[in-house]
C-alpha cells in the first residue's frame, strides 16, 4: 500500500462511515434484548413484595418507560451518542462515572496479559510450525488444544487453590492489599488472573499462527528464497513470518477488543476491580443503564480495533487492497 | 480421530446411564454425611448437603451434554439458514444479513448470554435455544463464502434452466458443498456451547439448583476452595474431558477438508 495522507483519510473515513449502520444494528439488538422482555428493565422490582405498585408505576413514567419502544430507543441512542449515558440504576452515579473508575484496572491487566501472550504465541506458533511434527510442536498442541477447550474460571479456581490457598504464595483476589500498595504486592495480585488470560489467549493465537505458518511455509516463494541461499533463520522470520503475520493481527485485535471491554470471567473469579467486574455486578443487580452501556462500548471497541486491525493488514502486506 | 470420538461417545453413553451408573441419586441430601472428602463410598467426596459428587456430576453430564449438542445444532440450523439465503440471494439481502452477522459478531458473547438468560430467565430447553441463537455467526459466514465461491459455477443455471426451484437448487445443488465447512463449524459450536453453559451455570444465570450441571457445582465449589476442594475438581476436568475430544474432532475434520 502506498501511504499518503489522502489514501489514509479517505480509509478510515469510509471505514468509518460503513461502522455507523453496524452500531445501529448493534444499538438496536442490545436495546430490545432489554426492553422487550417481559417487564421491562424494572422486572427485578415486581417479583419485590417491598416495592409498591404504585411505585413501579411512578419509576416507569421517571425513566420513560411507558413511551413507545422505538421513541425510548431513539431518545436513549441520541443521549448516547451525545455521551449521556444515564445514571445506574443500584447506586444513582452517573453511568460514566463508574465506568471511568474501573478503567485503568482492565487496561492494566488486559495490557500485560496480551504482552505475555503474544510473548508466548510467537515463539510457540513459529516453533510448532517448523519443527511440524517433532516433540515441541506435539507439546504444544497439546497444550493449544486443552488451552482452547478450558474453561477460563475453572482455571482461574485451580490457580487460586494451588498458589493462594494451598502454597500461600499469592493472594486469591483484588489488586492490591489495602493499605500496602507497594509494587511488589501489585505485581503479586496481577500475577494469577495475567495467567489466566494469557494462556487462554496464547492457546487459540499459536495454534492459529501454526496454521499460517505451515500453509506460508508451502508457498513457492519460500522455496525459491531458501534456493537464493537465504539462512533458513532468514527465510522462516522475514519471509514466512510477515505473510503469516495478517491474519494473525485481525485475530488479536479482535481479541483484544473484546478485552479492553472487560475480562468478565477472569476479573470477576479474581475479584480484579475492572470494567469485566463492574459487568457481574451491574448483572447481579439488574443495572441494565450500566448493562447496556458496557455492551455498546464493547461492541465499539470490537468495530474500532476491527478498522485498525485492516489497516494493520494492509500496512504489512501490500497486495491487500486500501480501498 | 478414533480415541476422541471414543471418549466422546463413552462420556454420552455415561450420560444417558447416569441413573444406572450413579451410585446415589444427584439431588438425595443425606445432612450426616456433609463435605467428606473423597473416600470409597463416595470417590468424588460429597457436597455441603452430603450429596455425593460423583453422582452430580454423572447427572451433571446429560445437562451440559445436551446443551453442548442441542445448542450447536440450532446454531448450525439457524447458520445454514442464513448464510444460505445470503449466498444464494447475493444483493441487498446478502448485504442486510453479512451486517447483521457483523453486528452480532461485534456483541461479547458471554456477557450478551449473561443479560439475556438474567432477563429471561430460561428452562434448560430455552437456554439451548438462547446458546444456539448467540452461536449461528460461524456456520453462516462458511456458508456464504461456499455459496459464493460456487455462485458462478455453470451447474446452478443448468438446474435452474431445467426447471429447479430455488429452494431446491439451494438446498440438493449448493448446500452439500458446504456440508464439511459446516460440519467443522458446528463441531467447534459443540465445545463453545458446553463451556458457554458452564460459564453462565458458574455465574448463576444458567442451570439453576437444585439440578446439577458442571457450571452451578463449580459455582458452589467457589465459596469452598479452601475447606473442600475436590468439589471443585471433578466438575472442571469432566468439562475439560468433554471439550478436549471435541476440539481434536474438530481439528481432524478441518484438516481433511485442506
Amino acid at each position: 500500500m502506498h501511504l499518503t495522507p489522502t489514501t489514509l483519510t479517505r480509509f478510515v473515513a469510509r471505514r468509518c462511515l460503513q461502522a455507523v449502520p453496524l452500531l445501529l444494528v448493534v444499538s438496536t439488538l442490545v436495546f430490545l434484548l432489554i426492553h422487550a422482555a417481559p417487564g421491562g428493565p424494572l422486572a427485578i422490582y415486581l417479583a419485590n413484595p417491598n416495592v409498591r405498585p404504585e411505585d413501579i408505576e411512578r419509576l416507569r413514567r421517571a425513566l420513560g418507560l411507558d413511551r413507545p419502544l422505538w421513541e425510548q430507543y431513539w431518545s436513549w441512542l441520541w443521549a448516547f451518542v451525545r455521551g449521556d449515558w444515564g445514571y445506574s440504576f443500584s447506586d444513582g452515579r452517573p453511568v460514566v462515572a463508574r465506568i471511568v473508575e474501573r478503567v485503568p484496572a482492565t487496561l492494566e491487566l488486559v495490557g500485560v496479559s496480551l504482552a505475555c501472550a503474544l510473548a508466548l504465541t510467537m515463539p510457540a506458533g513459529i516453533l510448532a510450525a517448523v519443527r511440524r511434527g517433532r516433540w515441541f510442536d506435539r507439546v504444544t498442541t497439546i497444550a493449544s488444544i486443552t488451552g482452547i477447550s478450558l474453561p477460563a474460571f475453572w482455571f482461574g479456581l485451580l490457580l487460586q487453590m494451588i498458589f493462594a490457598v494451598g502454597l500461600g504464595w499469592l493472594p486469591s483476589s483484588g489488586r492490591a492489599t489495602p493499605g500496602e500498595g507497594d509494587v511488589v504486592d501489585h505485581l503479586q495480585h496481577l500475577l494469577l488472573p495475567t495467567a489466566v488470560l494469557a494462556i487462554v489467549l496464547a492457546s487459540g493465537w499459536s495454534r492459529y499462527l501454526r496454521g499460517s505458518m505451515l500453509e506460508t511455509l508451502s508457498l513457492p516463494f519460500i522455496v525459491s528464497a531458501r534456493a537464493r541461499g537465504l539462512t533458513e533463520r532468514r527465510v522462516v522470520l522475514r519471509h514466512a513470518l510477515l505473510n503469516a503475520l495478517g491474519p494473525l493481527i485481525a485475530l488479536v485485535t479482535v481479541d483484544a477488543a473484546l478485552l479492553v471491554s472487560g475480562a468478565v470471567v477472569t476479573e470477576s473469579v479474581f475479584a480484579w476491580p475492572g470494567l469485566g467486574s463492574l459487568f457481574t455486578e451491574a448483572l447481579a443487580r439488574r443495572d441494565y443503564t450500566v448493562l447496556m452501556a458496557l455492551l455498546m462500548l464493547s461492541a465499539s471497541a470490537v468495530v474500532a480495533f476491527n478498522i485498525v486491525a485492516d489497516f494493520a493488514h494492509a500496512l504489512v502486506d501490500p497486495r491487500v487492497p486500501v480501498s | 480421530m478414533r480415541l476422541p470420538a471414543l471418549v466422546f461417545v463413552a462420556l454420552i453413553a455415561a450420560a444417558l446411564a447416569a441413573p444406572v451408573v450413579a451410585p446415589y441419586g444427584p439431588e438425595r441430601i443425606d445432612l450426616s454425611i456433609r463435605r467428606e472428602a473423597p473416600s470409597a463410598a463416595h470417590v468424588f467426596g460429597t457436597d455441603e448437603l452430603g450429596r455425593d459428587v460423583f453422582s452430580r456430576v454423572m447427572f451433571g453430564a446429560r445437562v451440559s451434554l445436551a446443551v453442548g449438542l442441542f445448542s450447536a445444532a440450532v446454531a448450525g440450523a439457524s447458520g445454514v439458514a442464513i448464510g444460505g439465503i445470503a449466498g444464494y440471494a447475493g444483493g441487498g439481502v446478502d448485504a442486510a444479513l453479512m451486517r447483521l452477522t457483523d453486528a452480532m459478531l461485534a456483541i461479547p458473547r458471554l456477557p450478551l448470554l449473561m443479560i439475556a438468560a438474567v432477563v429471561l430467565q430460561p428452562s434448560i430447553p430455552w437456554l439451548i435455544v438462547l446458546i444456539g441463537v448467540a452461536g449461528w455467526m460461524e456456520t453462516a459466514r462458511v456458508v456464504r463464502a461456499e455459496l459464493r465461491a460456487l455462485g458462478g459455477k455453470g451447474f446452478v443455471e443448468s438446474a435452474r434452466a431445467a426447471g429447479a426451484s430455488h429452494a431446491r437448487v439451494l438446498v440438493r445443488h449448493l448446500l452439500p458443498n458446504a456440508a464439511q465447512a459446516v460440519a467443522v463449524s458446528i463441531t467447534l459450536a459443540v465445545a463453545r456451547g458446553i463451556l458457554l453453559e458452564s460459564a453462565l451455570s458458574f455465574f448463576g444465570v444458567g442451570v439453576h439448583p437444585p439440578a446439577a450441571s458442571w457450571g452451578n457445582m463449580l459455582y458452589q465449589a467457589q465459596a469452598a476452595l479452601s475447606t473442600e476442594p475436590w468439589l471443585a475438581i471433578a466438575p472442571g476436568a469432566f468439562i475439560l474431558m468433554t471439550t478436549i475430544p471435541v476440539s481434536l474432532i474438530g481439528e481432524r475434520l478441518a484438516r481433511t477438508r485442506n
